[in-house]
């Protein structure tokens, strides 16, 4: 896992910027939610009235309500209005002062709210008192005589109870009494047990009623005063609806710029995982090559290197983000003051501990789905290449059962995961519901007992869902990152491994063209191999000659030639070029100087000419053209339509096996070295072909020193030396003469294709048989 | 390489360009007609969806009635004139939670139903294509690569069942709850729904603005990324000649700069598909104030009242999510009709006559082959064998040579029948190959070929592959008399060894030592050897030409070589160039005609 988080390093100031944006995008998820119900709760159920003091009042109401107010209340309400705290009480009642107005001069928002909280008792008090059922003001005051009661004003409201059914109720303006009983001195207590009572409500329904009971008296004060109050609240919907907007800007903002920071990041760390990969892939020598495997190696740098991308912009964008909206919805819950802490971490604990079931359930028979999806690849492959086998020995019933075989298991298991996913959707929806039915449960609970307000219980159920949420996440990822950690290893394990086959220090250039290429006492043994492929191989190939190998498949002729540009070092001995070790030379200066052409013929996308310029890019068109006439490579080359120019697609599958071999033997010729290697490139010619392309080589390379390994006797029997391999020594080294008559391994390979004519030695044979 | 890749996690979430069908209609429609049989279990399932669906969207506003029961009866606490129900609290939730669990058995049973079908749908299209490839004309599996194949049997039936899946559900609960949204938002205030739709075009239109844009750097990015993978490929494949050729650094080079080219695109179109979310959650945020402040407007005005605008804003925040899953399911169906169009396609291709009227009898065949006039080509506009007659008695061997790419398997092909000749005849024991049953002609043929195809299985069981019924003993004499019974011997575990997925952990050599045991077990009427001892070294190829001597006595054989040495003796040459059949005869023959044998032959030794 170390490893995935390994790769961020490089770009640890983009991950910080990521992680503040985050946090930024977190903040306005977070906060959006009290946004958009503002526009409800106040912009619409309250009118666009965000506080209890109206913003216009008339002087009348103005002195009832310091009425109900206590000392300090009065100086702060008058404070707001912009007087020094002077007024008269009950100097003059309601009704007369409707022609002179009060004005809010306050408008800072922070005070606004304090004077809310502060104020909201009398305020309420003095808006209750307005429209007292006449009912209840019998109750509270009995004493009251009917007469002071006649003159009160009466009003009649519409209330509407649980069944949607319309009373109407009758009331009356309480409030003259208690001005008047202030008046005379004798209201103090009363008044204050009434705020006692209050108090109690208040706490019990929560602050968000009474400031909705505040706001209306605010409205009808405003409205009394003469306020246009569709236009104030019209004004409060546009900058509630545009505060809104630019919160979800921010949001998109900081979501958008966490986005192009993490498709950067993600990208970025594809890109130099993969430049690393493949830089030191092209720098291992065949041991590490084969050690991976090269399918291996091409997994590892594409589709691996993909995946960590993929999964490095998820943690960047959904991983990061899952704690700090987790974080951030716990400090909201905790701002709620409610103690239900406990529902929310026994819901994130129960849904994970589903979801780990659920997974660890499904979990082995996914990974054996990812087998069968294999196997009935495999299978399908096998069918598919084997069509004219299948067909010849009448087996398309046996592979039919077969692929049957592969496909009902691959069913079966797709069906079992899939099922268990099935129980997943449902299970997470119901326990999500579970919770808020449980919230709403303990929280009504609470409320019963007068712990908790109705608008908590909103929040926290919406700020539970987010915590829920982001712990989903993190279970979910956590499917996937194991995954991507083995990616990670496997790209991790090619970075660094370290070629075997490096420049000593001391390494020298090769400054001689000698080409005399000597094996001394030479064994190789493959990493990790039992046994030598090569023992105490020991000889000289001089220039201007042809040193032939042959030998039995397996007997190692191809790794021995391998050896001379050092694709792989010798275990054992050395070879030397011009009488240097060739590991005391620096491979560059080696390999400048080796014309190798492989088994395979192996062509670059390209052209035919940029192809032929691999090993010598300044090499001209005319020594191309050379090189292509000595390969007998001319005929098809000239016969294409674009000539030299004719594309080569990829691995050279546009052309046949024998013209991809000439080509590669003319891209050897042209770089114009001094030792040439051939390894079994003929045997993919035919034998005409083959053999004019030898005296052509003959001709013109005369100079130069030629080890071929061969397949065919006729191919090396002109050869100055010949070596027989056998089981990696040396069986005999000579002419073709020498050899037929002293090494009767190579007189077995020679009989096996030629008749004794034409061999020469029928009577030998016969004296010998 | 043809090689399907699986679905990588190359794009983002469902932003890479979707591939669509050629017919979409007919594909769907081809779909649907597949599923009939299970029309009644589908039945089932759009049911339980629907219902599903309708009991979650109810559920919300039943808890809601919770919450409205809790404020009132707190109120009436307040004022003294009663207390919070819980006991009506109680009841609430209790059907609420009566209502999620229905809502969600409903789901389950929709979900086991719709897995069901689905995988047994896959089953049987993956079954009946396995089917379809023993029918089908070899020609078909020549003209193009069997990754194509592959494609369709995994990735193409697994696109098709996962759409299935989802898909169908999918649509059926995002209409459902779409409708069923847009009938209660309609209820409460058409002026209101206008505006909440209005908003959905301009959504769309950003969306695609940015699709639009995105796709370019996505069609890039899957551009330079197969540009990537080749560079990775052929420079891994071609390392030995990158090392020999001291091309290290320029290859790293060359890389970097695709590498980078991929980097720019690759960012780009994360980038560009990441902002679909944000911009679809602003866009909805959006619509939310405007639907809000509309509301407030006409609540002014007192078209609207305060509790309507609260329920029609609940709605509006839920009528973006099944839209949105909705855009989502037409991109799934899209490239589930194009998965289903290419398999379908593939199950109506032409096949192969597999049984004839009054099948001849192929118990009784001796081996007698005879080319009467056989004129054949592959494309029927270019004949490439124009006039070929020969007669072939029991027991004769057969040599086909020719410089490589002359044609020489055409031959082997024509006799098995998998392509039938376009005039003249061949005939086997005097009757027309066509009046044979394919399958049963067959079996008279054994066949060993250049191509080692072998399975992942043990030694003994690809041996056995020639004859079924063969005892452990018989595999192992038919491996002695091929030369390989040393080898085997040698390997791990020996006969019972595995050979993996390439078998690769045998030679080539060996491979083809393994065929030749398998063709001797078969032990058929008449023997093909198509290059079949190609990778083997002429030492041991002498040893089990010896072998195989004994074995070809009395049997008709087809031998294609060339090494010219080891068809010498041969009954009958045949000569071939450019596909024709251009000399006939003995060896001694045609060293006399002194034609295009005789120059292939004498090269060899030409001084």
């Amino acid at each position: 896992m170390g490893k995935i988080f390994k790769n961020f390093l490089p770009y640890w100031k983009s991950v910080l910027i990521i992680i503040v944006l985050l946090v930024i995008q977190a903040w306005c998820d977070l906060a959006l939610p009290q946004y958009t119900s503002e526009i409800i709760d106040t912009g619409i159920q309250n009118s666009g009235i965000e506080h209890i003091l109206p913003e216009k009042i008339t002087l009348g109401e103005y002195n009832t309500a310091l009425a109900f107010m206590t000392e300090k209340e009065q100086k702060d309400f008058e404070k707001a209005y912009g007087n020094d705290g002077k007024s008269d009480i009950g100097q003059k009642t309601a009704a007369e002062g409707d022609n002179t107005f009060y004005i809010l001069k306050e408008t800072d928002q922070e005070k606004l709210d304090a004077l809310d909280e502060e104020l909201i008792i009398p305020i309420v008090m003095n808006y209750q008192c307005s429209k007292l059922p006449v009912a209840s003001l019998k109750k509270i005051s009995g004493n009251v005589p009917e007469a002071a009661l006649e003159q009160l004003k009466k009003t009649t409201i519409e209330q509407e109870d649980e069944n949607g059914k319309k009373t109407k109720v009758e009331c009356v303006d309480a409030r003259p009494l208690i001005i008047g009983m202030r008046a005379q001195g004798s209201g103090d207590e009363q008044l204050l047990g009434m705020r006692k009572q209050m108090k109690k409500q208040i706490d019990a329904l929560g602050t968000d009623t009474m400031m909705s009971t505040g706001k209306a008296y605010a409205k009808e004060m405003d409205k009394l005063a003469g306020v246009d109050l569709d236009e104030l609240q019209t004004s409060y919907l546009w900058a509630a609806g545009l505060r809104m907007t630019v919160i979800a800007l921010i949001l998109t903002a900081a979501a958008v710029m966490a986005g192009f920071f993490a498709a950067r990041v993600g990208a970025g760390v594809g890109m130099s995982l993969r430049t690393k990969v493949f830089k030191n892939v092209i720098g291992f020598s065949n041991a590490e090559i084969d050690r991976f495997s090269t399918a291996s190696l091409i997994t590892r740098s594409t589709n691996d290197i993909q995946q960590i991308q993929f999964v490095s912009v998820m943690l960047l964008r959904m991983v990061l983000y899952a704690p700090i909206i987790g974080i951030g919805g716990v400090i909201k819950v905790a701002g709620t003051g409610a103690s239900m802490g406990w529902v929310i971490a026994l819901a994130v604990g129960v849904i994970m501990a589903t979801v780990v079931l659920l997974i660890l359930i499904a979990m082995p028979k996914f990974k054996l789905m990812q087998k069968l999806v294999d196997r009935i690849n495999l299978v399908s492959r096998e069918i598919l290449t084997g069509i004219p086998v299948i067909r010849a020995f009448v087996r398309e019933k046996r592979e039919e059962e077969r692929f049957d075989e592969a496909n009902i298991a691959l069913t079966k298991t797709t069906l079992f995961t899939n099922r268990v996913m099935t129980f997943m959707m449902p299970i997470m929806t119901v326990f999500m519901n579970f919770v808020s039915v449980l919230i709403v449960w303990v929280a009504s609970g609470n409320i019963n007992d007068g712990n908790m307000q109705v608008g908590e219980m909103t929040a926290f159920i919406t700020y539970s869902m987010q915590i829920i949420i982001s712990f989903l996440m993190l279970t979910m990822m956590s499917i996937f990152l194991p995954r991507a950690a083995v990616a990670a290893g496997r790209i991790d394990e090619v970075i660094r491994t370290e070629s075997t086959v490096t420049d000593s220090k001391t390494a020298q250039k090769l400054e001689t063209r000698g080409g005399v290429v000597e094996f001394k006492n030479v064994s190789f043994r493959y990493p990790g191999a039992e046994e030598d492929v090569l023992s105490g191989i020991s000889f000289k190939a001089l220039p201007s000659q042809t040193t032939a190998i042959i030998g039995s498949t397996g007997s190692g002729k191809s790794t021995l030639v391998n050896l001379i540009p050092r694709l792989y070092d010798v275990t054992e001995g050395a070879i030397t070029v011009d009488g240097i070790d060739i590991r005391d030379l620096t491979m560059k200066s080696l390999r400048d100087e080796i014309g190798y052409v492989p088994q395979k013929g192996i062509l670059f996308s390209g052209t035919i000419a940029s192809n032929l310029r691999f090993g010598d890019p300044d090499a001209t068109d005319a020594q191309i053209e050379k090189a292509a006439e000595i390969a007998m490579a001319t005929e098809f080359i000239e016969n294409k339509p674009d000539g030299y120019q004719s594309e080569i697609a990829q691995g050279g599958t546009n052309v046949s096996g024998g013209q991809k071999q000439r080509l590669s033997i003319a891209r050897a010729i042209a770089k114009n070295p001094k030792i040439y290697i051939f390894d079994d490139s003929f045997s993919a010619l035919d034998m005409k072909t083959d053999k004019q392309l030898r005296r052509a080589l003959g001709e013109n390379v005369a100079d130069s020193t030629v080890i071929i390994v061969a397949q065919r006797i006729s191919t090396i029997l002109d050869a100055e030396q010949i070596i027989v391999l056998d089981e990696g020594r040396i069986a005999g080294i000579g002419t073709h003469k020498e050899l037929l008559r002293s090494c009767p391994a190579y007189v077995e390979i020679a009989k096996s294709q030629l008749s004794e004519k034409e061999l020469g030695l029928g009577e030998e044979v016969e004296r010998n048989g | 390489m043809a090689e399907p890749r699986r679905r990588g996690h190359g794009g983002g979430p469902g932003m890479a360009p979707v591939e669509k069908a050629k017919d979409f209609k007919g594909s769907v429609k081809k779909i649907v007609k597949y599923i009939g049989r299970y029309k009644f279990a589908v039945l089932i399932v759009m049911i339980c969806a629907a219902a599903s669906t309708v009991f979650s969207v109810v559920g919300p506003k039943i808890l809601g009635g919770a919450t409205t029961e809790l404020a009132s009866g707190l109120m009436k606490k307040i004022q003294g004139t009663g207390a919070i129900d819980m006991d009506a609290i109680a009841n609430i939730l209790v059907i609420v939670i009566a209502i999620y669990i229905v809502s969600a058995v409903f789901m389950f049973i929709q979900g086991w139903l719709m897995t069901g079908i689905t995988q047994k749908i896959c089953y049987r299209l993956r079954r009946e294509i396995s089917e379809k490839i023993n029918r089908m004309p070899l020609k078909y599996f020549e003209s193009r690569t069997y990754g194509e194949v592959l494609s369709r049997i995994t990735n193409d039936v697994d696109t098709l069942g996962m759409g299935l899946n989802q898909s169908v559900t999918q649509i059926i609960t995002s209409v459902c709850s779409v409708i069923g949204i847009l009938i209660m938002m309609l209820s409460i205030s058409p002026l209101m729904t206008l505006i909440a739709i209005v908003i959905l075009p301009v959504s769309a239109f950003l969306l695609s603005f940015v699709a639009k844009i995105s796709q370019k750097h996505f069609r890039d990015q899957q551009k330079y990324l197969g540009e990537i993978n080749g560079i990775v490929e052929e420079s891994y494949g071609g390392h030995l000649i990158i090392k020999a050729y001291n091309k290290e650094d320029e290859t790293v080079e060359d890389f970097e700069k695709t590498n980078k080219k991929l980097y720019d695109s690759a960012w780009k179109s994360q980038f560009l598909s990441g902002m679909m979310m944000p911009i679809t959650m602003f866009v909805g945020n959006l619509g939310y104030a405007a639907v809000a402040l509309s509301g407030g407007l006409l609540a002014i005005q007192g078209v609207i009242t305060v509790g309507d605008i609260q329920a029609f804003i609940q709605y509006v925040k839920n009528f973006t999510q099944p839209i949105q899953q909705m855009s989502q399911v037409i991109n799934q169906v899209q490239s589930m009709a194009a998965a289903a169009e290419r398999v379908f396609e593939f199950l109506e291709e032409e096949e192969e006559v597999q049984i004839v009227d009054n099948p001849v009898d192929v118990n009784t065949i001796k081996g007698d082959v005879e080319f009467d006039h056989v004129k054949f080509g592959y494309n029927e506009n270019k004949i490439i064998i124009n006039d070929f007659s020969a007669k072939v008695k029991q027991g004769q061997r057969i040599a086909i040579v020719g410089p490589t790419g002359a044609g020489k398997t055409t031959m082997v092909k024509l006799l098995m029948r998998f392509y039938d000749v376009n005039g003249g005849a061949i005939r086997l024991d005097g009757h027309d190959l066509r009046d044979f049953n394919r399958r049963e002609l067959r079996d008279a043929f054994g066949m060993v070929l250049q191509d080692t195809w072998l399975f992942n299985g043990t030694i003994m069981e690809n041996i056995r592959y020639g004859r079924l019924d063969a005892t452990d003993e018989e595999v192992k004499a038919a491996a002695k008399a091929a030369h390989a019974d040393r080898f085997i011997r040698t390997l791990p575990e020996g006969y019972k060894m595995v050979l993996n997925e390439d078998a690769s952990n045998v030679s080539q050599g060996q491979k083809q030592l393994l065929t030749i045991a398998r063709a001797i077990l078969a032990d058929n009427p008449i023997l093909i050897l198509d290059e079949a001892t190609s990778s083997v070294d002429t030492r041991t190829e002498s040893r089990i030409q010896r072998a195989m001597n004994n074995l070809m006595k009395g049997r008709t054989s087809f031998i294609i070589a060339h090494r010219l040495s080891t068809i010498k003796d041969a009954d009958m040459i045949l000569v071939m160039r450019d596909g024709d059949i251009v000399e006939q005869g003995t060896h001694d023959e045609l060293l006399a005609q002194n034609g295009f044998y005789a120059e292939l032959y004498n090269s060899q030794f030409e001084e």
